[in-house]
């Protein structure tokens, strides 16, 4: 049986060990604000030149960034999380807990859903302001849409939470490296159409092209595209499959090999 | 569950790693209620035993039981029953000692936390620095912090992995009888690896010395000092140390 108090007691941790750190405060608050000021200024410059003159542009943008720190943060919360055990050696504690490998994704989960949540809060309100952007271009298709970016970004902190397991801190560099391996092909802040062709199947394999293509389509017509979403929602359980047998296998080498109690201690 | 007061059963026990051989088919049994030193010197395999012991570590072959149950795959039922301290291993640095052990009394789903954490500062004499964050406790601090975790579930069974090192000599004793009190209280089982002898010979009831992965020689320290012809485990573990190999050949528990 899972335990909700266990899960919920990693989330708190994971909360306190944050809302405590001003490093980690930054960490929430600056990059993703920078990132805004760049292309929400570089939007100005668009409307001002008239190259955006039915504003079309400056929402796509918008939006792109959004849903790239969605999956970005996401993927961050489940290797970020196991890190920050790594870097207080606070493995072993936690191995022989009554607290399970499963309980302890799921916190870290909610604790990375709460954490996107506060960073896509913040960088709507900030784009309100600064660049009258508003969340309605989307509408409710945001939902779905932020739902299987969230997924994938899951699923890729899977990936690189079994690369730490498998290399310990020599992956440490690839927590915020994986992101950007996949950056340029998911389509984010162009279409689909602007890849050669012997690059769409990598391309239209990844949930998030799908994703981003959707949120294009729903500004262009105003219509939710409900097969780019349940594609994207099929590769995301196609991902998270696959990745968590990789983390598990990997945690099994690790109590094999004993590379987890290196780690440890 | 097992028929007799063996709390932990270990046959032929051995972990190979590439081009090591950490533990070599030792067998060891810790009964109820005793404390039972792993000794040997560095790199003899008594934190990788207490690594499998706890089930962190997977043996590459032999039998590990712990109240009758297998650390591999029954953790759900001994993680309650267990618990571990090591001064190598730490908590979150910017979290207070009293979060810390909050946040471990939660995994442990205890019913009374205050008291309980209450309780176990005071007896490591660390009331004052509850609300200091873990990050700024000096290691001995530190490794009495470790200590009221490893002891906040109340557990049946407890691993120490050099619980007194870097404490000096007053806190150092002070851990020990608290340990002490502890174990003769509750009827806890300790298993407890140290390299301080004169340690081991006033805790222990039993001791196992080990010396590149295998078992050499067992019993009361009183029992082990005379076999060897020693006065003090002291000299049994130089003895050992400089002439393990020879053991190895010759000795078989």
């Amino acid at each position: 049986m899972i335990s909700f108090n266990r899960i919920l007691t990693i989330v708190r941790r994971y909360i306190l060990i944050h809302f405590k750190s001003p490093a980690r405060l930054l960490d929430l608050f600056f990059w993703p604000v920078m990132e805004l000021f760049v292309w929400g200024f570089f939007t100005v410059y668009l409307k001002n030149s008239n190259l955006d003159s039915t504003g079309r542009l400056v929402v796509t943008l918008i939006n792109a960034l959004v849903f790239w720190d969605i999956l970005y943060r996401s993927q961050q919360a489940l290797s970020l999380a196991f890190m920050e055990e790594l870097w207080t050696r606070n493995v072993l504690n936690l191995l022989i807990s009554p607290l399970r490998t499963r309980e302890w994704v799921l916190g870290a989960y909610l604790y990375g859903m709460i954490k996107t949540g506060i960073i896509v809060l913040i960088l709507l309100v900030l784009a309100s302001v600064l660049y009258a952007f508003h969340i309605s271009s989307l509408g409710f298709s945001f939902i779905p849409l932020a739902f299987n970016l969230l997924l994938f970004g899951y699923a890729m902190g899977l990936f690189t939470t079994g690369l730490l397991l498998r290399w310990g801190h020599a992956a440490e560099a690839l927590i915020w490296g994986v992101p950007f391996l996949i950056q340029p092909f998911s389509a984010i802040f162009y279409p689909v159409s602007v890849y050669p062709a012997w690059l769409k199947p990598i391309v239209l394999a990844l949930p998030s092209t799908h994703v981003m293509e959707a949120m294009r389509h729903v500004i262009d017509t105003g219509q939710f595209p409900w097969p780019s979403f349940w594609i994207a929602l099929g590769l995301n359980v196609l991902f998270t499959l696959f990745f968590s047998w990789f983390c598990l296998r990997m945690l099994e080498r690790g109590r094999s090999n004993g590379q987890l109690v290196r780690m440890s201690g | 569950m097992p028929l007799t007061d063996d709390v932990i059963v270990v046959e032929g026990l051995t972990k190979r790693y590439k081009t090591v051989t950490a533990l070599d088919g030792f067998s060891m049994r810790v009964r109820k209620g005793e404390i039972y030193g792993l000794l040997g010197p560095n790199g003899a395999g008594k934190t990788t035993a207490l690594h499998v012991l706890m089930g962190v570590l997977t043996p590459t072959a032999g039998r590990v039981t712990v109240f009758g149950h297998s650390p591999f795959d029954d953790r759900e039922t001994l993680a309650p029953r267990v618990n571990f301290s090591s001064a190598y291993v730490q908590m979150p640095f910017n979290l207070s000692a009293r979060q810390n052990l909050d946040i471990f009394a939660r995994l442990y789903g205890l019913p009374d936390r205050t008291n309980k954490i209450e309780s176990l500062l005071a007896a490591f004499k660390l009331t004052a620095m509850a609300k200091s964050k873990t990050g700024s406790l000096s290691s001995g601090e530190q490794t009495r912090l470790n200590l009221c975790k490893a002891l906040l579930n109340d557990p049946d069974l407890l691993f120490l992995d050099e619980p007194t090192a870097s404490l000096d000599p007053d806190i150092a004793d002070l851990v020990r009888r608290t340990l002490h009190d502890f174990q003769k209280r509750k009827g806890l089982t300790i298993v407890y690896t140290s390299h301080n002898m004169a340690e081991v010979e006033t805790l222990c009831d039993r001791v196992l010395f080990l010396h590149r992965g295998k078992a050499i020689t067992e019993g009361t320290p009183k029992e082990v000092a005379d076999r060897f012809k020693k006065d003090s485990l002291e000299k049994v573990f130089i003895h050992l140390a400089r002439t393990g190999d020879v053991m190895d050949a010759e000795t078989s528990r």
